[in-house]
């Protein structure tokens, strides 16, 4: 990071993940529960696959993020906000661009760290028999860049409402939304009222879609992409409704 | 070189600051007064590059805020109403963290932090985190945030609310210290520390500039020398013994 004023509200945005209980409460719900259902005795699972293959792990990510990034990402803006301390920010020699990409990047990073505390899972698997690690790598950077894009919505919710609870309502909803976008009664639903075109934009927008391609080892440019599209219309979006706030 | 020229602000439909101009010289400490709800803080947001004018706009030391923000932020140190902190920060810490973001050196940074924990009396709390400080002393660090990078102009918003009595002169001797070659602009609702700390006043009602003098031409409307008089007449249109207007 070259610009030095991202960099350092990045550094203290980050480390603050590790000094508040926030961080060590998604830590281990994330480690335990992306464990407990990777291996849970159910079909599907990772015995009744029989396979050497983190499938089962890859599959659950979408449902984890789903509550557990709206949790990291809802005090991005609205702590700020409610406690007033935006305004120390904000009035300091900083942007409201940089800001945002500077604590977008930190809970991001805290994602990628507590991805990479699952990495026993990878081990397990390398033990047991001869994985694919291009494949694992790919799910990896499927589920990264999927946080990466939650994330965008979840800072774009926060910083509409001063309202934590709301802030994560909101990014809940939205979120599986995007998530259910490509599945059969999302898209029945949308068809009811709107025209085909818009029903396969809709679909086109599936994050589920998405991060399966890769999960199951196909690499493609334009997942990335996608991903990364996503996440800059999010951040731009909030850097809009930062500066009207500026106005109101 | 704090100069602002007929500032306006206007949320939805309700105008909360109505074309208010004044200018601070260096060496110079102005008081903003003015009943609750009067446009105080509004105002001061808006010279801090917080809030967005309606019309109107501000310069610091030369710099306007509404095309160089990050210029006049530069020269600005800011006390907030009520004082916002990072209060899961240590006093510490919170307080080297300023000092970066407003760009110094390193080297620059740890001497001026101890400097201004020496100034602002905080010696005794820099490795408590801010969540357990009293009111007093969260006072207290947000002025020193705000001296961190030694900036020319000052704008604090009731920087004495909640303070005791010996905190109070003793941020007011500091203010004092301070303005030989600062701008300051400090609100308060306390009329004592107008006569004490400053050379000029404005007062504001409803958003308009009702009266900008020296505390002593306040003073001198009231047969009785009395200060609140003056101010409730002028801020209330009352008519009040021995106050002439
Ligand atoms: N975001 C906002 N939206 C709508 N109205 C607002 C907003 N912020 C302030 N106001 C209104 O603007 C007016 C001025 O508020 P301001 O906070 O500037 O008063 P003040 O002079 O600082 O008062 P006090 O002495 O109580 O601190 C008030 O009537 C307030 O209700
Ligand atoms: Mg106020």
């Amino acid at each position: 990071m070259k610009d030095k004023t991202i960099r350092n509200l990045f550094c203290k945005e980050f480390t603050n993940y590790l000094k508040t209980p926030l961080g060590y409460v998604f830590l281990v719900i994330f480690l335990f529960g992306i464990g407990y259902l990777t291996f849970e005795p159910g079909r599907g699972s990772f015995f009744y696959m029989r396979e050497a293959s983190l499938v089962s792990f890859f599959r659950y990510m979408p449902w984890m993020f789903l509550f557990l990034i709206p949790a990291v990402s809802m005090r991005l803006w609205s702590d700020e906000r409610k406690s007033g301390t935006i305004e120390l920010l904000l009035t300091m020699p900083v942007t409201i661009r940089q800001a945002v990409i500077a604590k977008f990047l930190a809970s991001w990073v805290f994602i990628g760290v507590a991805l990479s505390g699952t990495f026993p899972m990878v081990l397990t698997v390398v033990y047991l028999g001869n994985p694919d690690l291009g494949v694992v790598f790919l799910g990896y950077l499927a589920s990264f860049f999927m946080a990466g894009a939650l994330l965008a919505v979840g800072g774009f919710f926060s910083a509409l409402t001063k309202n934590q609870v709301i802030s994560f309502i909101l990014t809940v909803c939205v979120s599986f939304l995007l998530i259910m976008a490509g599945s059969p009664p999302v898209l029945d639903f949308i068809s009811t009222f709107s025209p085909k075109y818009l029903v396969a934009i809709f679909e086109s927008l599936s994050v589920l879609n998405h991060f399966d391609s890769m999960e199951r080892g196909v690499f493609s440019l334009s997942n990335l992409w996608f991903f990364t599209i996503m996440i800059i219309c999010w951040l731009y979006g909030s850097i809009i409704l930062l500066n009207g706030n500026k106005a109101s | 070189m704090l100069e602002v020229n007929s500032i306006s602000k206007k949320f939805g439909d309700f105008q909360a600051v109505n074309n208010v101009s004044f200018k601070v010289d260096q060496g110079e400490v102005l008081g903003f007064l003015g009943p609750n709800g009067a446009g105080k803080s509004t105002t001061m947001k808006m010279i801090t590059g917080f809030l967005d004018v309606t019309e109107g706009d501000a310069t610091i030391c030369g710099k306007s805020i509404l095309n160089e923000t990050l210029e006049a932020q530069r020269n600005l140190g800011y006390v907030p109403e009520n004082a916002p902190l990072y209060e899961d920060m240590f006093v510490l810490e919170f307080l080297e963290f300023v000092g970066k973001m407003r760009s110094l050196d390193k080297e620059a940074n740890k001497i001026r932090v101890i400097e201004v924990i020496n100034m602002c009396a905080l010696k005794d709390v820099e490795f408590q985190k801010i969540e357990t400080l009293s009111k007093g002393y969260k006072r207290r660090v947000s002025l020193a945030q705000a001296l961190i990078h030694d900036p020319k102009v000052l704008i604090l918003d009731e920087p004495t609310d909640g303070l005791d009595p010996n905190q109070k002169h003793d941020v007011r001797v500091l203010i004092r210290e301070l303005a030989k070659e600062k701008c300051i602009l400090i609100s308060t609702h306390i009329l004592e520390e107008v006569e004490e700390v400053c050379d000029r006043c404005i007062i504001i009602g409803e958003g308009e500039k009702l009266f900008e003098g020296t505390p002593n031409e306040l003073k001198s409307k009231s047969s009785k020398g009395r200060i609140q008089d003056v101010f409730r007449a002028i801020t209330t249109d009352q008519k009040l013994q021995g106050v002439n207007l």
